[in-house]
């Protein structure tokens, strides 16, 4: 039961073949089991989840269920959920029982979800392998050495290791699409809007975007049904009218123009993720796609001006973190600015104050120009070779990671090396547009490999159709990790 | 040497809303702490700010009023410092691109000279919450309900003076920002207070001397005695060949003496870049139509206004429009009365103010409308009670006892006219006091009074005091 | 090497953070490490330019001037380190 889509879990559900309270039981088991060597839930409640389980089973007894109702989600630890322990994988916040609900939170509960715990992830979302979590390393179940990617590696890990159906991530410059791609699972980050970020603790508000995780696109379209969705209390939240992403699923892909930017096929992606990408690309053509060579001539700057705008924001957004309304404050202080400097020197990890630090140093006075300034200039060209490009093909494809997952523990002391394993989807979020990553075959060490997809501004549906059709000729999404 | 002061006024005028500026949660001064600090305002984790349209109404109606250029796009930035009544670590604001633009100005009247006050900018930011400093076992209190209140930051140029045309200006402006209701200007509660950029520099020279600027001065009696004290200290510093230090001061009204605020002075680098959670504020015309209409006649027209169209003194003109209300009753008295407007003018700045201001009232909750007041001077106009009897009457009204006719009927304060009952009641004063008409008739002119008092006395003041003394001079020459 | 120990002492105050002497080195290796990546970002011209500091081009919206926020300090106060009065504690404030 555990390793069945989302879309085919709704229907036993809904036909009341499955109870959404032996379903909930059947993932807290295999969490209770399996968590312990992964490590992929910060915060499990049983408690909780099973009261939900009931009341969706009310809901479904009622003929009122719709396609998520009765169906436990696992929420990535950023989302804040009234009642429930939300750390954002800080010691910061070790205590924080968040008092509110995140839009994404109220929208699973609109629609009658069960919140099946928090999952793991890096330091307020600032990684690319998961290590950086105060709650300790997230394992990915396909080999234990390696990390699962990050920041949503808690989700990527247990929806790989079938801990849960499907999950919630954030991607801020990758961290959807990349542990998904470690992971063997499929992700979607949505065009910067799409999803409220009310309740999503922030990390570089510019480019944060929530989005769904799980085995399929398919699933991903319904979980995307859910997430999405104007709100009042996110002042970048788009005002458009509801859609359905599973509207397109099974268009034929005849005709697709597929650009494929010559920067990701370029040096420093690795022989055997390349070959993996083409093989995905060959299939394509099988299905009546058409690949066009594009070019994002900036791209390759991507990574520097990430690496200055996401930890400016950062630096102001988690300035808040002062120890003084909520969260952790130093046990020992002296005067107002010693509290200040020791609650933020332990509660936050190495690489969260590396970034807040950067962040503090390319807005202060004298050096804003020649960083920040600069970098939102070439945001700009960023975004405008996408735009170039989509003049010439319907959707992009590349690697999402130039790698597959590597070890444990192998970029942890190299900080630049770990942000080049976000070098192919950063741009994605620097110019706003949805990305999506699909399972797409293994590497040489038998490690996963992910094929990116990126859409046009609000083409969700249209990449959601581009990976579906490419799911229903492979079976690469349907592998599971053996021996865990 | 001789020296030129030169003083910049910032001013933060609470914006009246019903909320605050970012979030829902209500503006009311006074509530239990942190009562209304709500997610946003506290600065939960995950919360975001969403921007209140009346807050850019009132910035906006308030760039019209001084004929500022209103910037279509501006733009809310961050100001990063730490500080525990800044819960997110920032405080929105709006640097580069503020909503109000150059352009501004506001006319102050000086003794008997007029001048514009340059405006350079107005922008929208948050205030931030309170330090209650009681001893909470040696630590500080922190309420947030005020963190959040939309403020409206007013900056103009070094043009003023002294601390005489700082405060003129001040008043002005504490004047205009209720008069165009977009501030209560109440300054025990800070919904108005100002800084003041203080700099002295020899007189003849262009050059700016170094400033020092005066925080929090929330009262005109405090500001005037915080500028002159720092203009003094400024002197006798660069008197005895020292140089002023660039800090932010505090003036002590306890000591009368500024003092330096050294912690605001620690390396401030605030990082300002524009806000991630707030688009562009954008202002289209049907938004600056929709200001337009909504402004009421400004004070400076009204003035102006008042002194063609009532002949009224330029003093008068700018007493009378201190507030929109009491322009307002002054006009509508006018009306009533059909024109007299130097009488009307006196009784509001005379009796009513004085009736006012021994009761604690503002014009809106006098007891005696415009009509009634008019309906009093009407009875002086037309001569049926002395100026005197007036205000006789106006007490009883004051005091709720009706309107001016029934009050002078009921207690037979009709003036009297009778020029024969007039004579009749001189020539028995002429016949009792003998002595005192020949010292009159000798010279003594100054008698005349000693007359027209017993006159008066005898007829209970009603006597028409033209009349009387008609009557009398004819009576005593002969 | 972007920077020297003063910056990095001057960072970690402007952003309070404590760091120990021996974290130092450590830090300013780091930190210059970021910046000269972020250093590529100089071989572009971008003169012209306008700066895109969101991801969309779209405008601010308006909210009606509503007070719609219920108390709820004694919920938010739960979660605070030291409060009384309700008020939230912090070492003294000097002005």
């Amino acid at each position: 039961m555990f390793n069945t889509s989302l879309k085919k879990l709704s229907g036993l559900l809904a036909g009341k073949e499955i109870s959404s309270v032996e379903l909930t039981q059947i993932f807290l088991k295999r969490i209770g089991e399996l968590n312990p060597s992964l490590n992929a839930f910060i915060t499990v409640d049983e408690g909780k989840s099973l009261a939900q389980a009931k009341a969706a089973d009310a809901v479904i007894a009622a003929g009122k269920a719709g396609p998520v109702t009765g169906v436990p989600i696992a929420q990535k630890d950023i989302f804040c959920a009234k009642g429930w322990r939300t750390t954002c994988g800080s010691k910061m916040l070790h205590n924080f029982i968040a008092p509110y609900d995140a839009h994404v939170i109220e929208q699973f509960n609109r629609g009658g979800a069960v919140n099946l715990g928090k999952t793991n992830m890096d330091e307020f979302a600032m990684g690319s392998s998961n290590e950086t979590s105060y709650y300790g390393k997230v394992k990915n179940p396909w080999d234990l050495n390696a990390v699962p990617g990050g920041s949503s590696g808690g989700s990527a890990a247990a929806v790989a290791a079938r801990l849960c159906p499907a999950a919630t991530g954030t991607d801020t410059g990758g961290s959807i699409r990349q542990p998904a791609a470690c992971t063997g699972i499929t992700g979607i980050k949505p065009t910067y809007g799409v999803v409220s970020r009310y309740g999503m603790i922030a990390f570089a508000s510019s480019l944060d975007q929530g989005g769904p995780m799980a085995r399929s696109a398919e699933d991903c379209a319904l979980l995307l049904n859910t997430m999405a969705g104007f709100d009042l209390r996110d002042s970048t939240s788009l005002e458009r009218e509801k859609e359905d992403y599973t509207r397109d699923l099974n268009l034929p892909l005849a005709g697709l123009k597929i650009g494929l930017p010559r920067e990701f096929f370029a040096e420093g992606l690795s022989a055997d993720v390349a070959k993996a990408i083409e093989e995905a690309l060959a299939e394509y053509r099988k299905l009546g796609a058409q690949t066009v060579e594009v070019s994002l001539p900036n791209s390759k700057l991507a990574v520097p001006v990430y690496y200055v705008l996401a930890p400016a924001e950062a630096s102001s957004n988690l300035a808040r973190f002062d120890g003084v309304r909520y969260g952790y404050r130093a046990p020992e202080y002296g005067d107002l600015v010693d509290m200040y400097q020791k609650t933020r020197a332990q509660g936050f990890g190495a690489e969260v104050k590396r970034r807040i630090m950067i962040g503090s140093y390319v807005l202060s006075a004298g050096y804003y120009d020649a960083y920040y300034l600069k970098a939102q200039k070439l945001r700009r060209l960023i975004a405008q070779d996408f735009t170039d490009a989509f003049k010439q093909c319907d959707v992009i494809m590349g690697p999402t990671a130039p790698t597959t997952a590597f070890n444990l523990g192998e970029k942890s002391d190299d900080p630049v090396s770990m942000y080049l394993s976000d070098i192919y989807t950063i741009a994605v979020n620097l110019a706003g547009l949805p990305g999506m990553s699909v399972p797409a075959g293994f590497g040489a060490n038998g490690r996963p490999v992910g094929l990116q997809i990126i859409g046009n501004y609000f083409s969700e549906a249209k990449m959601l159709n581009v990976a579906h059709q490419y799911q229903q000729a492979t079976d690469w999404h349907t592998r599971m990790p053996q021996g865990i | 040497m001789q020296w030129e002061i030169v003083i910049g006024l910032e001013t933060h005028a609470q914006l009246s809303t019903q909320s605050k500026i970012f979030s829902g949660a209500a503006t009311a001064y006074g509530a239990a702490p942190n009562s209304q600090a709500c997610a946003v305002d506290i600065a939960l984790p995950g919360v975001l700010p969403v921007f209140n349209r009346v807050a850019a109404e009132k910035a906006v109606k308030f760039g019209l009023a001084v004929g500022a250029r209103i910037n279509r796009r501006s733009v809310f930035e961050r100001k990063n410092y730490f500080y525990p009544d800044l819960p997110k670590g920032y405080q929105i604001t709006q640097l580069e691109l503020p909503i109000v633009a150059e352009g501004g100005k506001l006319r102050i009247q000086v003794g008997d000279h007029e001048k514009d006050i340059r405006i350079t900018r107005a922008h929208m930011e948050e205030d931030a919450g309170k330090s209650l400093h009681e001893d909470f076992h040696g630590m500080t209190g922190i309420d947030l309900n005020r963190a959040g209140t939309p403020l409206v930051e007013i900056v103009t140029e070094p043009d003023l003076r002294s601390s005489a045309e700082a405060v003129a200006y001040a008043k002005a402006l504490h004047s205009l920002v209720r008069w165009i209701g977009i501030c209560d200007g109440n300054m025990q509660e800070g919904s108005f207070r100002c800084d003041a950029n203080v700099s002295v520099r020899p007189k003849g020279t262009e050059t700016l001397g170094t400033r020092c600027e005066i925080k929090n001065l929330n009262s005109f009696k405090f500001m005037e005695k915080a500028i002159d004290y720092e203009v003094r200290r400024q002197i006798e510093i660069l008197e005895d060949g020292g140089r002023i230090v660039q800090e932010t001061r505090l003036y002590d009204p306890d000591r009368d003496e500024t003092r330096s605020m050294r912690s605001k002075e620690e390396a401030n680098d605030y990082r300002y870049f524009p806000d991630p959670d707030l688009l562009p504020l954008v202002i289209d015309e049907a938004f600056l139509d929709r200001a337009r209409a909504s402004l009421p006649e400004l004070p400076q027209a009204m003035r102006e206004r008042f002194v063609s169209e009532h002949g009224l003194p330029v003093y008068d003109a700018g007493v009378l429009t201190v507030a929109r209300e009491l322009a307002a009753y002054f006009e509508e008295a006018v009306r009533a009365l059909g024109g007299e407007a130097k009488l009307v003018a006196n009784w509001l700045m005379g009796d009513l103010s004085a009736q006012l201001n021994k009761d604690g009232l503002e014009i809106g909750a006098s007891p005696i409308s415009a009509v009634r007041l008019a309906g009093l001077l009407k009875r002086i106009v037309d001569g049926t009670i002395s100026g005197k009897i007036a205000k006789e009457v106006f007490a009883a009204m004051w005091a709720g006892e009706g309107e001016a006719d029934a009050i002078i009927e009921a207690k037979g304060l009709k003036q009297v006219s009778d020029s024969g009952a007039i004579e009749k009641l001189v020539d028995e004063i002429i016949a009792a006091n003998s002595a005192q008409v020949e010292e009159y008739r000798g010279g003594k002119e100054k008698m005349f009074g000693f007359f027209v008092g017993l006159a008066m006395k005898a007829s209970k003041g009603k006597a028409n005091p033209a009349q009387l003394n008609d009557i009398l001079k004819k009576k005593l020459a002969s | 090497m972007s920077l020297n120990l003063a910056d990095v002492k001057r960072i970690a105050y402007l952003a309070r953070i404590a760091v120990e002497e021996d974290e130092m080195p450590g830090y300013l290796q780091q930190l210059s490490n970021i910046l000269d990546l972020a250093e590529q970002m100089q071989a572009v011209d971008t003169t012209g330019i306008e700066p895109m500091a969101h991801a969309q081009d779209v405008v601010l919206r308006l909210r009606d001037d509503v007070a719609t926020e219920p108390d709820r300090h004694a919920a938010f106060q739960a979660v605070a380190p030291q409060v009384e009065a309700d008020l939230y504690l912090v070492p003294k404030v000097i002005e």
